[in-house]
């Protein structure tokens, strides 16, 4: 059993976990990730650990209620338990001194990214961030971005923070007005995004990690079902990632592959919905 | 070796050469026909996941136990991985004494009940089994035998274990399979504070994730899990050794005196065909894990979401392809089939799996080989290009090499497939070891009678030695490695 020792609701059904989980919280690295069970008849998922904390014994992870199983963890209050916690999982993103680095994140993504950001900070790196949400009040930790980059970008739909349009727009306007000399791209965030962000950077030959998330069961390699194709090859992203070389991932494959059991979720969502609030 | 002593001392004693206690002659023995276990009706059972034989009633496992000669000399006991006195049990057996034959198989095996349902005793005890030997005669049903005692026992008696004293060392058990649990049983029982490390949510391994509830009921698995708790085997889930905690880590800062690493075959192969990555293309491992472990097929109630479909094709032929194919069957698709690129003679599976799929109305195709998968547009799989095959030259597994036949392509509409063509080893734990040599396929190198690694106080056994192989062949590692691990803790030399 795992704790939930603080739950915050972030906006836009994003809802904050500090999970009780000493031992993850003493190993994880940015970019690796936990499976959870939130009951005995659950499905497993996985979440990218955002932050841990090793005095405390926590971990921190963020969550979309989207479908039935992130529905059932939002409705786990402080002090109530997860059934399963296993992790960390996965290689921790790759962090070097690689010159300038341009953190991209959209959504909710951003959590995940800046403890990859902060960790390219202090390891040398000079780290511009190019964050995205679709209005200002929606934009998660933008204060603490800023605290760990020498430039903040803010792409916003409407316009209200930083430039009208995408983080891509922030992207190629970075490169191609400001001429901004860059060595590496992070990209964390919808499969979407991480498309986009690739495709431009292909062009411009700057080389992109993104992190991936797809379907996963056990996530240690025994089950085949996390498998991307990455330059033509089948990888375990459970394993082998979840950060990949973007300009060789099959980002089609992966979003097709994600929706697969849409109807079943959906199906599965509907009878919780009918049963606990109908 | 201790087993062998053991074999040496049973044909030795005096009872095995005294005519057995009914009187009965060896003449009358040979007519009685072998028993065959009762099923539930093929066309009944491909719409359940219930057990697919009853098992023996107290009746019929007395006939059939008549039919053991008791040899001097008996085969069968070496013919089993794990040496159990197979004439002595049957005796008991014959005698009435059910739990007696539990205790005398559990003198050299823990988990009769599985193995009884899982052992592909065509190949071992029965193989070798003399009565099997005479012309027109079955071998002594061996393993049904095995199956009913054990259920005997879990039904009238008492399966926990005692613990026979108490040892202040640790030991750490990594991975709960069959290997795993079986040296955590041997060890506890000696008296050693015993911690498995287990990286799913439920401990069992392939017992619980892999082989279908029809063929082994997960109750079956549960109630011995639960003895081992009983006798205060530690369990810890949800750990994954390697990235968790480290081998070195246990050792080092958890203060475990020895380490077993049991943590399976681990990784499915693919066929490295184009269209592999479609939805719909499953590892068996995948599909077996989704229905077994996340027991999607009961939907209402769990979570995990499973397809089903019309037409699925399964590529491979040993156990993980007929529980993947029958299981397919009982998820709704009505024409499972498998494909197999050698022919029926070359199948690894248990005869009574091929047998029971064969009931079911499985079709079987021979000599056949997948060479791309087809997608629509939601890269969702709709078919399958496969091309025939012939036998040339045996290759190195001595098994006649398939190779193709040039312009014998033909495509099949399949709407989800299935690939069950074995496995690689799991690189967690080697990779995060240092100090523990591996073979060339990457599995661990470790003594055969031991199961001693390169690495001080590090033990392995099972499938991440071997490969992908047979239950009890896992146990009977266990078994060795508990002894080994006994005697390293004790001596302190490795
Ligand atoms: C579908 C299927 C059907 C089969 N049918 C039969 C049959 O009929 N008869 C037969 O004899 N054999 C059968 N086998 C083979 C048999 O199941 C295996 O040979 C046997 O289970 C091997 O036991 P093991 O203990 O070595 O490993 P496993 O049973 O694979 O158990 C390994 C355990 O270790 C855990 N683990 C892995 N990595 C880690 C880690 N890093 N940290 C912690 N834990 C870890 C795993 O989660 C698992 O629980 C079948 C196999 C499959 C897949
Ligand atoms: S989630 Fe099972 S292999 Fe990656």
């Amino acid at each position: 059993m795992y704790k939930i020792i603080l739950k915050k609701n972030m906006g836009e059904g994003v809802n904050l976990y500090e999970i009780h989980a000493p031992d993850i919280a003493s190993k994880a690295k940015p970019g690796q990730f936990i499976i959870l069970r939130v009951h005995g008849e659950g499905e497993r998922i996985p979440i990218t650990i955002a932050n841990s904390d090793q005095k405390k014994g926590t971990i921190t992870a963020l969550v979309q209620t989207v479908g039935k199983t992130s529905h059932l963890l939002s409705e786990l209050n402080e002090g109530e338990n997860i059934k399963d916690v296993v992790g960390p999982l996965g290689v921790p993103t790759d962090i070097e001194n690689f010159g300038t680095v341009v953190c991209v994140g959209g959504g909710f993504g951003i959590a995940v990214l800046y403890p990859i950001a902060r960790a390219l900070k202090e390891a040398g790196n000079r780290v511009i961030s190019i964050i995205g949400a679709r209005r200002t009040d929606l934009l998660l930790m933008k204060k603490e971005m800023e605290d760990v980059s020498s430039e903040v970008l803010i792409a916003t739909d409407d316009g209200s923070s930083g430039i009208k349009g995408l983080v891509t727009d922030a992207l190629r306007n970075l490169i191609e007005e400001k001429k901004e000399k860059i060595d590496r791209v992070i990209a964390v965030g919808p499969v979407i995004m991480m498309k986009a962000v690739s495709d431009m950077t292909r062009e411009k030959n700057i080389k992109t990690v993104v992190s991936l998330n797809p379907i996963m069961i056990d996530g240690t390699g025994m089950c085949g079902a996390c498998r991307v194709l990455v330059g033509g090859k089948t990888k375990f992203a459970c394993v082998d990632g979840p950060d990949f070389d973007g300009h060789l991932v099959d980002f089609n494959n992966l979003m097709n592959r994600l929706r697969f059991y849409k109807k079943e979720e959906a199906q599965s969502y509907e009878c919780h919905n009918k049963e606990h609030h109908g | 070796m201790a087993d062998n002593q053991g074999i040496k001392d049973m044909i030795d004693t005096k009872d095995t050469k005294t005519a057995p206690a009914s009187g009965v002659d060896n003449k009358e023995r040979l007519k009685i026909k072998r028993v065959g276990m009762r099923n539930q009706a093929p066309e009944e059972r491909i719409h359940n996941f219930e057990e697919v034989p009853y098992g023996y009633s107290p009746e019929e496992a007395s006939i059939e136990a008549k039919r053991c000669i008791q040899c001097k000399k008996p085969f069968c006991i070496e013919g089993c991985p794990v040496n159990i006195n197979i004439p002595a049990f049957i005796k008991l057996v014959e005698s009435g004494d059910f739990l007696g034959a539990a205790r005398k198989i559990k003198e050299t095996n823990s988990l009769p009940a599985i193995c009884g349902r899982v052992c592909p005793q065509e190949d071992q005890c029965e193989k070798v089994c003399t009565v099997g030997k005479k012309k027109d005669s079955a071998p002594v049903a061996i393993g049904n035998l095995e199956r009913f005692v054990a259920d005997y026992e879990a039904a009238h008696g008492n399966i926990n274990i005692e613990v026979t004293g108490s040892i202040d060392k640790k030991v750490a058990i990594v991975g709960g399979g069959p290997a795993g649990l079986t040296v955590a049983g041997d060890l506890r029982k000696m008296g050693y504070d015993v911690s498995i490390f287990e990286a799913l949510h439920e401990l069992g391994g392939v017992l619980m994730y892999g082989i279908p509830e029809f063929r082994l009921p997960k109750e079956i698995v549960l109630s011995n899990l639960k003895v081992l708790e009983n006798m205060g085997v530690k369990v810890y889930k949800n750990i994954v050794v390697g990235k968790t905690f480290s081998i070195d880590e246990l050792m080092e800062k958890k203060g475990f005196d020895a380490v077993f690493i049991g943590t399976g075959a681990g990784t499915p192969k693919f066929l490295n065909i184009p269209g592999e990555e479609l939805s719909g293309v499953y590892s068996a491992n995948e599909f077996l894990t989704r229905v077994n472990l996340m027991r999607s097929y009961q939907n209402e109630k769990y979570d995990t979401p499973v397809k089903r479909g019309k037409t699925l094709v399964v590529f491979g032929a040993g156990n993980t392809a007929m529980d993947s194919v029958r299981t397919g069957l009982r998820l709704g698709y009505e024409d499972a089939r498998i494909f197999y690129r050698r022919s029926r003679k070359e199948m690894t599976a248990r005869i009574e799996e091929v047998h029971h799929a064969e009931q079911e109305g499985i079709k079987f195709e021979f000599l056949i080989n997948p060479v791309r998968f087809i997608g629509d547009e939601s890269h969702t799989v709709t078919g399958v290009e496969c091309q025939r095959m012939e036998l040339g030259e045996p290759d190195e597994s001595g098994r006649r090499r398939p190779i193709p036949i040039p312009g014998s392509e033909f495509i099949t509409k399949i709407d989800a497939a299935i690939i069950a063509i074995g496995t690689n080893a799991n690189p967690i734990v080697p990779s995060s070891t240092p100090g523990m040599n591996l073979n060339k396929w990457g599995y661990i190198i470790a003594d055969e009678n031991t199961g001693k690694t390169t690495k001080k106080g590090v033990f392995a056994g099972g499938d991440i030695v071997t490969g992908a192989a047979t239950v009890i062949l896992a146990m009977g590692a266990g078994r060795k490695a508990a002894v080994a691990i006994d005697e390293y803790l004790k001596t302190g030399t490795w």
